[in-house]
């Protein structure tokens, strides 16, 4: 075999490698049922869920949890998953601006003693900048 | 009045612009056509010349009617009135120019003519084929801002940018009242978005964008015309140019997020951040092949198919960020305009001709009779190249993932694909070990580039490697650099430093021109470490020590939670300890326009919903007078300053300002950075929240006290002291005649750590009482003095309370990062001097020719 066949075997070898691995480390779309499922099984993934916030007849927002002067890192929601499963979120971190303008929310996380410890939240909001459009931002508690 | 006149020109000078492109595309097309005599020929380019020209000055015509249109506040104009406003300062309407889509396809289209116009002057001989590409990009180009219903099938083609709002709006209800209506002020630009690196950012990048057209026009070229090698040498100066200005426009945004986003760096491997790293690394692969390309048949088949890969990706990640595909995954691709359609045929139509040609043409492309071998340059700059385009390859398997999904939606399936969660982890996963071994590379590469090394000879490199050893040993033990993958990274890109300046040192001497590459590569090697350092060793510096967290105990107890404490709570003008500082917020400042610095809030009163603050007061700064109490003063109304004053262990103090910028008819606040740069580290501090300060204080319930002089009373759970009355002669705002009478109570107020004295005053005037009450930030408290009773000698007070301001930031340490800007400029100055070195050569070479064909006219028949 001449070498530049040898070097293009190797050359797919590591392009499946990066596919499989990409296929591996990708998240996927579940709802809350789902999850619980997962955290049961032991499943330590992170899972992307999408729902909306829970919110009272007039349209306020019930549930929300966030005392900057008692802990800044804490800020904990209730969120309904497409099948109308409720779920309390924590969020360690600081609330995300324009939180309650959001109108749908995508939580990155796993379940973790009871409630989806989020460690992103990505949330669609009524852009601030183009009437009638959405604009998604994304908000990441920090690692360390 | 409604001036419809310049936005009729400009829609009509875009129809112009695509039709001449068209036209353009045809003449050069025949004029590149085999079999055609070579006066045929001639005429055909001289007709596709001036309808050029014609497109030149039609696309140039339309930039100016935008800008006309934006500069002049025709806020009839949807387009004006949606980016722009009158307190938008001129810097900042030229961005406004290329904040929507319409006007960055705009500033796509103005770099291809500018550079098809450099093409045209200096290189006749490759006109007409390349030209013929760069058309064809340009009616494509056209038609997204083309804006044409065609009747009958109700298909509209592009989006134009001169469209009125009443047009875009016609329901709004004042259109029924007012049908000539036009709106008083614009919308505003971006708060983000204004900020200098805004206006030349995108500039380049659509400049990077327009100049990978070239390269793959002359492979394009190449390949139709048969001049299967000789392309490379034009082609390539080009190349290296594109991969320059494409970096620099990269890097500029990676600054851009850095000093202004508040996410605390300067990649964060969004999409749209990747659409534009992929096809540069594929350009760099290019170049290299290229390099090698004209003796070895390998590289130069290689060479055509990253040419072409490089533009695709250039449209594929258009399509991406433009098309509405990735609105799910990220935070900054355009909102779909309804062109995924055209823009899905522009990708197609390219990557089908492309890839067709190459095909038709491959069994033409010469190929290498012997095996290359291990111990030759093309060897080894053939492995960096495929490591780059793996390393491509990987980000862009990723970043596609919402792609899958939108194909097997197409297929009826559902994927439910997510983006992996952890991405910056999956993406290092990956990309550590590939530049690890790039940056070896770089430093093996250009050893064997120069001839020094080869079989038997492979000596030369030992130095080289026992002293990056003992470099990299000596850092890793200072710095302390623990991880096995930080330690590879690290020595590879001290190897690549160390081999490159063995190599540089070598050049040098012989003729500096040459040193370009060795250059750039000890460039990539610097803003390794840095980035290495940066990222991997950033310190959140503001952990929340205030136990506060005592309340919720099982939180407290739990290990993740406790390092997940980030972000620390300071109330106005109370020190708290964070880390080895002292941190105390001082006040709230607001950005003049036309005076240096910012000037406390407190210091003038804003005019809702205007560009224009009062003046409270003398506004001095740095002991000029700038103006006097009274006075209208221009300031940027969206900003606000958060003064937070730092002070390190030995006494030092240094203040940050970081802003936060609220527009009220946006509706929301976004906070930036303020970064305190030292040379080994930057001092990285954010604000997350903020108390609203264009808001007014809610006041709690007043609350009555009738005390005697000296009693103690409880405000707010502070204990507060009535201390004295006193008569006084000057109260803020009231003027004191000669038969007025003023008391001030002096009441003390103790906090924790600090005791406040407020004064509020009684006004006794022509037998009326007027009370002034006295606001204190610092508490969240109002006092009112309301009463004295002569008869038992007490005093009433009302007291409101109300939250007290607080702020909530976060402070993050960023080591060496100076290395990485310090690796960019070496990287471009590198790039400069290897382009200039290739076009050097590319005009000798084209003089030759020219010189050879004024002497021999009847051999060359080929197509001119």
């Amino acid at each position: 075999m001449k070498k530049i066949q040898i070097f293009g075997l190797i050359i797919i070898a590591v392009a499946i490698g990066i596919i499989v691995s990409t296929a591996g480390d990708a998240s996927t779309y579940v709802d809350f049922t789902k999850a619980k499922e997962m955290a049961q099984d032991g499943d330590a993934e992170s899972i992307h869920v999408v729902g909306t916030l829970k919110k009272d007849a007039s349209g306020h927002i019930i549930g929300m949890e966030y005392q900057p002067q008692v802990d800044p890192n804490y800020f904990a929601f209730t969120l309904i998953d497409n099948n109308q499963v409720e779920q309390r979120v924590v969020y360690k971190n600081s609330k995300p601006q324009d939180f309650d303008k959001s109108e749908q929310v995508v939580v990155v996380g796993k379940m973790k003693d009871g409630a989806f410890t989020a460690e992103k939240i990505l949330m669609k909001c009524p852009s601030k900048y183009e009437n009638g459009k959405m604009e998604t931002t994304e908000h990441t508690a920090e690692q360390s | 009045m409604i001036h419809s006149t310049i936005g009729s020109a400009g829609h009509l000078l875009v129809i112009i612009a695509f039709v001449t492109a068209l036209v353009a595309t045809f003449a050069y097309f025949k004029a590149s056509t085999a079999g055609i005599t070579i006066d045929d020929a001639k005429t055909w380019k001289k007709f596709g010349r001036a309808v050029f020209y014609a497109h030149v000055a039609a696309v140039i015509g339309v930039v100016f009617s935008l800008y006309w249109i934006i500069g002049n506040h025709y806020f009839e104009y949807h387009y004006a009135w949606k980016n722009s406003s009158l307190s938008l300062p001129t810097g900042y309407t030229i961005s406004s120019f290329w904040q929507d889509q319409e006007g960055s396809f705009l500033l796509w289209i103005f770099w291809n003519v500018v550079l098809g116009c450099v093409l045209i002057f200096t290189n006749r001989s490759w006109e007409a084929p390349v030209m013929t590409v760069f058309a064809l990009v340009q009616a494509f180009l056209a038609s997204m801002i083309l804006g044409v219903v065609i009747p009958g099938l109700d298909l509209k083609i592009g989006s134009t940018p001169f469209l009125l709002l009443k047009e875009v709006m016609p329901d709004l209800p004042v259109y029924q009242m007012d049908a000539n209506f036009i709106p008083k002020d614009g919308n505003g630009l971006n708060p983000l978005l204004q900020n200098y690196w805004m206006v030349i950012h995108p500039p380049t990048l659509f400049l990077g964008f327009a100049t990978t057209l070239i390269p793959f026009s002359f492979a394009i070229a190449g390949l139709w015309t048969k001049k299967i090698q000789e392309w490379i040498r034009p082609a390539l100066p080009w190349a290296l140019f594109s991969a320059m200005i494409l970096c620099i426009g990269i890097l500029m945004g990676a600054y851009w997020a850095y000093e202004t986003l508040n996410f605390g760096g300067y990649w964060n491997w969004d999409p749209v951040e990747n659409s534009s790293i992929v096809p540069w690394l594929i350009l760099v692969a290019a170049v290299h092949t290229m390099i090698i390309g004209r003796k070895n048949a390998t590289a130069l088949k290689t060479s055509f198919i990253l040419t072409i890969a490089t533009f695709i990706l250039i449209l594929y990640s258009t399509f991406m960020t433009r098309s509405g595909v990735l609105g799910n995954a990220s935070v900054h691709s355009f909102t779909d305009l309804g062109l995924s359609g055209q823009l899905l045929i522009y990708l197609l139509t390219f990557t089908i001709v492309a890839i067709g040609l190459l095909i038709y043409r491959w069994k033409d492309l010469p190929s290498d009779e012997e095996e290359v071998s291990t111990y030759s340059q093309e060897f080894w700059i053939f492995i960096g190249a495929t490591l780059l385009c793996l390393s491509g390859f990987q980000i862009l398997a990723t970043t596609s993932i919402p792609v899958y999904n939108k194909i097997a939606e197409a297929f009826g399936t559902v994927l439910n694909m997510a983006l992996p969660a952890d991405q910056i982890g999956h993406y290092n996963k990956f990309q550590l070990w590939f530049f690890s071994l790039i940056v070896i590379l770089t430093g093996v590469g250009q050893f064997f580039w120069w001839k020094r090394t080869g079989k038997d000879k492979l000596q030369a490199l030992y130095n080289p490697l026992l002293i990056s050893l003992i470099i990299s040993a000596a850092i890793i033990t200072i710095q302390g650099v623990k991880e096995i993958q930080y330690i590879v990274l690290l020595t590879s890109a001290v190897f690549a430093i160390v081999a490159n300046g063995t190599i540089l040192i070598n050049i040098i001497r012989g003729n500096y021109n040459l040193s370009g590459g060795a250059i750039t590569h000890i460039g990539v090697a610097l803003m390794l470490i840095g980035i290495l350092f940066s990222s991997a060793y950033t310190k959140v510096v503001s952990i929340n020590n205030s136990g506060l967290m005592i309340s919720r105990s099982e939180e407290f107890t739990n290990n993740d939670n406790k390092e997940n404490k980030e972000n620390i709570t300071l109330w106005l003008n109370k020190p708290e300890k964070m880390g080895d500082y002292m941190l105390t917020w001082r006040d709230v400042r607001v950005e003049p326009r036309k005076i240096p610095g910012y000037i406390p809030k407190s210091w003038v009163d804003i005019i809702e919903g205007d560009f224009h603050a009062v003046a409270l007061r003398d506004i001095v700064v740095d002991g000029k007078k700038y103006n006097v109490k009274g006075d209208t003063i221009e300031l940027f109304p969206e900003n606000f300053y958060y003064e937070i004053e730092y002070r390190e262990p030995s006494g030092r103090i240094f203040s940050l300002f970081p802003r936060v910028q609220i527009n009220p008819r946006m509706g929301g606040i976004v906070s930036s950075p303020d970064i305190q740069r030292k040379v080994d580290k930057d001092l990285y501090t954010h604000v997350n929240m903020v108390t609203n300060p264009t808001a007014e204080p809610v006041w709690s319930q007043t609350e009555n006290f009738t005390i005697s002089m000296r009693d103690t009373f409880f405000v707010n759970d502070y204990v507060a002291i009535l201390d004295n009355v006193v008569r006084t002669e000057q109260v803020e705002g009231v003027k004191l005649g000669d038969g007025d009478a003023a008391v001030k109570a002096v009441i003390r107020v103790l906090d924790k750590d600090k005791e406040y004295v407020v004064t509020p005053s009684f006004v006794i005037r022509d037998r009326m009482v007027a009370r002034k009450p006295e606001v204190n930030n610092d508490l969240g408290m109002r006092i009112q003095f309301q009463e004295i009773n002569p008869q038992t000698g007490q005093f009433s007070f009302a007291v409101n309370t109300t939250q007290r301001d607080f702020i909530v930031m976060k402070a993050i340490e960023k080591p060496l990062i100076n290395i990485l800007w310090l690796g960019t400029f070496v990287l471009v100055i590198g790039f400069i001097m290897a382009t200039i070195r290739r076009f050097k050569d590319f005009i000798k070479m084209r003089d030759k020719e020219n010189q050879s064909a004024d002497k021999k006219p009847k051999i060359k028949v080929q197509a001119v």
